[in-house]
């Protein structure tokens, strides 16, 4: 058997792992791990300029590919920085793994220089974390965090390595186990089939049928299943911010996201059903507006694979806790099995009452904004994106107006290529993660929708781009303010822009870009939008950021009434409701 | 209602510092905590009191279930069981208070630990109401010290929390 050191053992172990790529950033505490780094080929590291970066780039490359991202950090500082991501990660149920270097053992406890005590400050946005002690212990601590990251619910999961662990004097046995077993913990690999029999015949004599469909079936792979059940059934779908593509934004039964910013018919929709199928969802407060007003008439049928994220802020009716492929897969079996179906008369029926709704009130048939003005409309950044990429594009977003606009008006048709930050909402996400989309899928088109503001808290990673040759195409809809905190503060706060405003100290973007050796472009017209951005994509192999000013004044519409109101109340426009 | 949950966790450190720490992340509350290694040395018996209506304590086991170090849970209270605490309390007794004192703990099946000349030092035993009670018949103005340990509970008849 071969001896290997600490350091030696900790990448060799990855590399068996089947990980590819590391998103990381060296000191003190991680140099013998970054010395095995050197001195090997198999696993590649990706130098970022914060680590905060480095967490969100691992986390584009886990949504893009389904696969656990990695990331490698110092102590203290280099740890600290990685809680951003960590905890964006966790919000969202992302896979990955995330190891920081420690001071020596016997240091631990002594405020040693750089030193955090990384697993307790991580602690409530881990799915798990180990600090290993012994050299013997790194290959299946390796195995353990993957399997738990990647598995169940999936999340991150912290290693936090002592430096003598990883010194390159002592050497060890390397063994990297092919299977591991944690008596302690036994994700569910099936649903209760008594309870998925009793769903399905709540199905078949479904009226007014929903599916709302989340995050969890984009994770779990089962798009395919839920597409198949849906069009099997004539059910009309909804999905969730994170569950967009889930279900193929382009087909005509689908209604567009539900919830704050959702569309009427989507909200409506919900709001009458009499069945609910919430797969891989988890009625989040953004989506329910108030709980107690919540789907009045509605049976909830609610898979998850995690128990906790059933009946915790709405009661379900009928619970299957399971993955959402393979209780699908059931569902589809039994569906399969019978001839019964839903009320064919009351399903067209629905269907009527919803075209109705979507005629009158939605976003793409009957849109809301005014293209007469003189300054472009976020929206039609947004469907020009959509044209120009042929809705193939990976959109990686940031946080704030620009993330909402995007969600309504690109339509996506395949799951993993809408990659943002739902749960947390952390702006700085956009440019990172779509580096990491970018490692993952080196041909592919990769939008990063940003705000003059997020992008400004990650901006450095225009550096990593150049280094890595990363041709993100970067879509700045530049409202010259914190959109989103200024169109609340016009709602409730009768305009008072207290701190969203910049006062003409934006930088010039395309002296930026220029500086950090990409292309950059100015737009402000309506007749050079869509040419620009074709020039800009057709640039396959440059980084360009397209710097495009759009109506400071413009809110996002539709938006939920709060507080106190139903999924179906609605602001349709600053003066409107439904 | 109270609830009396009690858990088999991996004997490992963090372990305890992520069950303590997701009742405060989550607004729980934790009245009484006792940990201790079992006879398997690597497992330890984790036993807790809460308070919280049905939704809450379901809310409360969940999120206990999915703490990676938490091999097995059960809420006592769904079932019966039996509770025990201890009690140390030391009083002041002195003059006609002293028998007064040794009256009460015999009553209450307590036994005096320690004695000076004007202080018992007392143990006792039971359910927390049983603790509760005696502690209102000794009186406040008696009282120098009280230690309770928090409540530990099993299953009665056949029912094991093992592996
Ligand atoms: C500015 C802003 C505005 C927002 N507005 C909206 C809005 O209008 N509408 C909206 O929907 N959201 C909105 N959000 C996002 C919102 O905060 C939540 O992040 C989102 O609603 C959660 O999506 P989800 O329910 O799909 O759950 P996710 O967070 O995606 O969770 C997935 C669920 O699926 C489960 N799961 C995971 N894998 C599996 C599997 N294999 N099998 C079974 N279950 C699995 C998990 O346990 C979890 O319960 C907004 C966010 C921001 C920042
Ligand atoms: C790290 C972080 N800080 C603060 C916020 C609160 N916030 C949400 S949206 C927003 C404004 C974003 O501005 P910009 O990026 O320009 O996008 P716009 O809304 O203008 O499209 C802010 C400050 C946040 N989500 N994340
Ligand atoms: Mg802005």
């Amino acid at each position: 058997m071969e001896k290997l050191s600490g350091g030696d053992i900790l990448i060799k172990a990855l590399a068996d792992e089947g990980v590819d790529l590391i998103f990381g950033y060296p000191g003190g505490a991680a140099l013998h791990i970054y010395d095995a780094i050197f001195r090997q080929k198999d696993v590649k590291h990706i130098l970022v300029r914060h680590e905060q970066a480095a967490t969100h780039a691992a986390d584009g490359y886990a949504r893009s590919t389904g696969r656990t991202g990695v990331v490698l950090v110092t102590s203290g500082p280099g740890a600290t920085n990685a809680i951003t991501g960590i905890a964006t990660a966790y919000m969202d149920s992302i896979p990955m793994v995330v190891i920081s270097g420690q001071v020596v053992s016997d240091k631990i406890g002594e405020d040693a220089f750089q030193e955090t005590d990384m697993v307790g400050v991580s602690r409530p946005i881990v799915k798990h974390s180990f600090l290993v002690k012994d050299q013997r212990d790194i290959a299946e601590t390796v195995k353990k965090a993957f399997y738990i990251a990647s598995t169940g619910r999936p999340g991150p999961v912290v290693i936090d390595v002592p430096k003598d662990i990883t010194n390159p004097v002592d050497k060890f046995d390397y063994y990297y186990p092919e299977k591991i077993k944690l008596r302690s913990y036994t994700p569910a690999t099936k649903g209760h089939t008594g309870q998925i029999k009793k769903a399905v015949q709540q199905m078949l004599t479904a009226r007014r049928p929903m599916i709302y469909a989340g995050g969890g079936v984009v994770q779990g792979n089962a798009s395919a299943q839920l597409t198949k059940i849906a069009k099997m059934l004539n059910f009309p779908v909804t999905n969730t911010l994170m569950g967009l593509g889930a279900y193929p934004g382009t087909d005509a039964q689908f209604l567009g996201m539900l919830g704050m910013h959702g569309t009427v018919e989507a909200n409506t929709a919900m709001h009458h059903a009499d069945v609910i199928l919430a797969v891989g969802a988890r009625f989040d407060d953004r989506v329910t507006n108030t709980p107690n007003k919540f789907c009045p008439s509605a049976k909830i049928i609610h898979i998850d694979v995690d128990p906790a994220s059933i009946s915790k802020t709405v009661p379900a009716d009928i619970p299957i806790v399971g993955p959402v492929d393979s209780v699908l897969d059931e569902m589809l079996e039994l569906i399969n099995a019978t001839n019964e179906r839903p009320d064919e008369k009351a399903i067209e029926n629905w269907w009527k009452e919803i075209n109705e709704w979507r005629n009158r009130y939605g976003i793409l048939s009957t849109p809301r904004y005014d293209t007469t003005g003189e300054m472009l409309m976020p929206q039609e950044v947004i469907r020009t994106l959509f044209e120009v990429t042929k809705g193939d594009a990976f959109v990686c977003s940031d946080v704030g107006q620009h993330q909402m606009f995007s969600a309504q008006y690109y339509q996506f048709d395949k799951p993993r290529r809408w990659v943002n930050s739902g749960g947390l909402g952390t702006m700085g996400f956009g440019l990172p993660s779509a580096m990491g989309v970018q490692m993952a899928h080196r041909d592919a088109a990769v939008a990063c929708v940003t705000g003059e503001g997020s992008i400004q808290m990650c901006i450095q990673e225009l550096s990593t781009c150049l280094q890595y040759h990363l041709p993100v195409k970067i879509i700045c809809v530049n409202n010259q303010a914190l959109g989103m905190v200024k169109q609340w503060q016009d709602m409730q706060y009768d305009s008072r822009y207290s701190e969203s405003l910049y006062e003409d100290s934006l930088p010039d973007f395309v002296k930026l870009m220029e500086a950090f050796g990409h292309v950059g472009m100015r737009v402000t017209k309506r007749d050079e939008l869509k040419s620009k951005m074709e020039e800009c994509f057709a640039m396959k192999d440059k980084c360009v950021f397209m710097d495009i000013y759009v109506d400071p004044k413009e809110h996002v519409y539709p938006m939920q009434v709060a507080p106190n109101g139903s999924m179906r109340d609605m602001w349709l426009s600053k003066t409107e409701r439904t | 209602m109270k609830r009396i949950i009690s858990l088999l966790m991996e004997n490992e450190p963090g372990a305890l510092s992520r069950v303590v720490g997701l009742f405060s992340q989550r607004g729980y509350n934790i009245e009484t905590l006792t940990v201790a290694p079992t006879e398997d040395e690597t497992l330890s018996r984790l036993t807790l009191t809460t308070i919280g209506n049905d939704h809450k304590i379901e809310q409360i086991t969940k999120h206990l279930n999915r703490l990676v170090d938490v091999v097995k849970l059960v809420d006592l209270t769904e079932g019966s069981h039996i509770e025990r605490e201890l009690m140390m309390i030391k009083v002041r007794a002195t003059g006609a208070q002293r028998a007064e004192v040794k009256r009460c703990v015999e009553i209450f099946r307590g036994q005096i630990i320690d004695v000076t000349a004007s202080v018992y030092t007392i143990q006792l035993t039971g359910d927390s109401d049983k603790l509760d009670a005696f502690y209102h018949a000794v009186g406040d103005a008696a009282i120098l010290e009280v230690v309770r340990s928090g409540v530990s509970g099993i299953a009665r008849g056949e029912k094991v929390l093992g592996l």
